[in-house]
């Protein structure tokens, strides 16, 4: 394989890592917005975490009660 | 882990940093000042013997405000509020806090040390990457004590949500682990020459046209994951916090997130337009520059909306007109930025004035105005007092804002010239004007540009005058403001 062989590929794997990522990202979109709609996920709760940020304020997703989520569904 | 009433935030860190972001910052802003005096009045070269000329200063002041103050900044502000979305504080964890001022001395030490090896000539010749290796090796081992860090303080934190800012420190540290890394491997010469020559001299593994890529995916990417995403992170918690207003879309920060991520690191090669690199390349790095105005625009308007309903804080509250004018300078660097990417916009743009007009709009009107703003608002909650002067904070600002304006409009005007007339041919093809009838052209923009510099950094003393001020005079704040920021 001459340098010209390999530019080449290297052309066409870029070329191909970006469709891939294009739709890794579109998909990542839609699953946002599905999910949302759905009721599984509140995304915009999570912009409350920098407003109530005291240390003895309560957690949006406190990580031990998460914990029990995930176990309850199970 | 239970919560306990009496355990507060610690912000020694912060507050350890925040002082080396005002001294490198002052400190660079100095040299940047100086050197753009020397380019308009070139006698100012000979005040120091060689250490004064502007082939050593530049990059004194390049590495200066990147890896001095830049690089403060963000340490300053992750160990603010990196503990208030996590919900845990540094208190908690005496291995942490030791790590920490570790990373700080050795930091502090760091880059005096490097500073002052620049000064003396040591340099690898690569665009902000000239440490030479000792230094190199330093700032791995900063950067894997700051790494270490963060995640400690992630493994124990409360909130178990990481907020969005969080994911941007997260970015950065990765980021600039994984460029410095490649594109500082280099080879002692005297170890391996059987000791000839300096022992601090390096030769890069690279060569030609593998050099010239690898060190501008560096180079791109050390402002993306420099100047950019910690920045970004800043934002998104200082606005909503000092606004008391949340984030107007958390999806549309995650999407720029994963957008960002995704388009910058293949932008870099915008650098090596019309040079050797393959066409390919060059087309591909022209093509993720103009891509890359989403998800940058997708952040700038997401702040902008976060606003909504209360731009009556813009003219109160004069720590939200710096953040509104960051993420509008912001927009405007990652607009201009792409037209320059564009390959016949760069045949003129390219080696021109209108470069570092496009980096100081960018750095002066965005880093550095989301960075002072960061500090003016952590002041109060780490010093417990009231900012010093709101008159003064005012003053600077527009006398700030003015000064960015002067210095890319004027590099601007000086760029284009430059770039038309360096390509300007007669009927017969031959070059009108030789390089000397350009630079008396430019002058006067370069004088300008001078007086830019001396009013930005007047703006900055004022400043630093105003933080310390707060610091040892304020009126003292019995309670922790939540939101807006306390100002006398
Ligand atoms: C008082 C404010 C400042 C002044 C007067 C100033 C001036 C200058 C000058 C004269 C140059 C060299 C341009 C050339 O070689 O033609 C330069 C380069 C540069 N400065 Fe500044 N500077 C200032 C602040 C800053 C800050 C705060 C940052 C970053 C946080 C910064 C980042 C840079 C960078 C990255 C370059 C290299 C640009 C390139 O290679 O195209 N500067 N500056």
């Amino acid at each position: 394989m001459d340098s010209t062989d390999i530019a080449n590929l290297q052309g066409y794997a870029s070329f191909f890592m970006t469709v891939f990522l294009v739709i890794m990202l579109y998909g990542y979109i839609i699953y946002l917005y599905r999910s949302e709609k759905k009721g599984e996920r509140d995304y915009e709760k999570y912009g409350r975490i920098a407003l109530d940020d005291e240390i003895d304020s309560t957690p949006v997703e406190d990580k031990p009660a998460s914990q029990r989520y995930k176990d309850e569904e199970k | 882990m239970q919560s306990n009433a009496a355990l507060e935030y610690d912000y020694s860190l912060a507050k350890k940093f925040t002082f080396l972001t005002i001294l490198f910052g002052i400190l660079g802003m100095i040299v940047g000042t100086l050197i753009a005096a020397q380019l308009a009045f070139p006698e100012l070269n000979y005040l120091l013997g060689e250490y004064g000329t502007f082939s050593r200063l530049r990059p004194v002041h390049t590495n200066t405000v990147i890896f001095g103050f830049t690089v403060s900044g963000i340490f300053a502000t992750w160990y603010y509020l990196g503990q208030r979305v996590l919900k845990v504080s540094m208190a908690e964890s005496k291995f942490l806090m030791v790590l920490g001022n570790i990373q700080f001395w050795l930091y502090f030490i760091g880059a005096l040390a490097a500073t002052v090896s620049l000064l003396l000539g040591f340099t690898t010749a690569k665009e902000y990457a000239q440490y030479e290796w000792p230094f190199d090796i330093v700032v791995v081992l900063i950067w894997v004590l700051w790494g270490v860090n963060m995640m400690g303080l992630i493994g124990i934190r409360r909130e178990k949500a990481l907020y969005i800012s969080v994911w941007y420190y997260l970015a950065c540290f990765l980021g600039i682990a994984m460029l410095y890394l490649f594109n500082n491997m280099e080879i002692p010469t005297y170890f391996t020459s059987g000791g000839l020559g300096n022992p601090l001299h390096s030769v890069s593994m690279y060569a030609g046209t593998n050099d010239a890529l690898v060190q501008w995916w560096y180079g791109h990417n050390a402002v993306a994951f420099g100047f950019t995403v910690p920045i970004v992170g800043m934002i998104y918690y200082f606005l909503p916090k000092e606004s008391g207003q949340a984030i107007y879309s958390y999806k549309l920060s995650l999407l720029s997130f994963w957008g960002l991520m995704f388009v910058y690191l293949w932008a870099g090669s915008h650098h090596l337009l019309w040079s050797t690199v393959p066409d390919w390349m060059q087309t591909m790095g022209s093509a993720f520059s103009v891509v890359l105005i989403l998800p940058s625009w997708g952040s700038a308007i997401n702040m902008l909306l976060t606003m909504k309903g209360e731009w009556n804080q813009l003219t109160d509250n004069p720590l939200i007109k710096f953040m509104v004018l960051a993420s509008t300078f912001y927009m405007l660097s990652t607009i201009e930025g792409p037209i320059q990417a564009i390959r016949s916009v760069n045949a003129i743009a390219h080696f021109t004035d209108w470069i570092p007009g496009h980096v100081h709009d960018g750095v002066l009107g965005w880093v550095v105005f989301m960075i002072m703003a960061g500090i003016f608002h952590m002041a109060p909650r780490m010093f417990k007092r009231e900012i010093y002067s709101k008159k003064l904070m005012e003053a600077q600002f527009w006398l700030q804002t003015t000064a960015v304006v002067l210095y890319f409009t004027s590099m601007w005007i000086a760029g284009i010239t430059q770039g038309m007339m360096w390509r300007a041919v007669d009927e017969y093809g031959n070059l009108m004007y030789s390089f000397i009838d350009t630079v008396t052209v430019l002058h006067p923009y370069y004088a300008i540009r001078a007086l830019s510099g001396v009013m930005y950094l007047t703006g900055f003393l004022m400043f630093a005058y105003n933080i310390y001020k707060t610091m040892t005079s304020g009126r003292e704040l019995t309670q922790e403001p939540q939101f807006r920021t306390p100002m006398a």
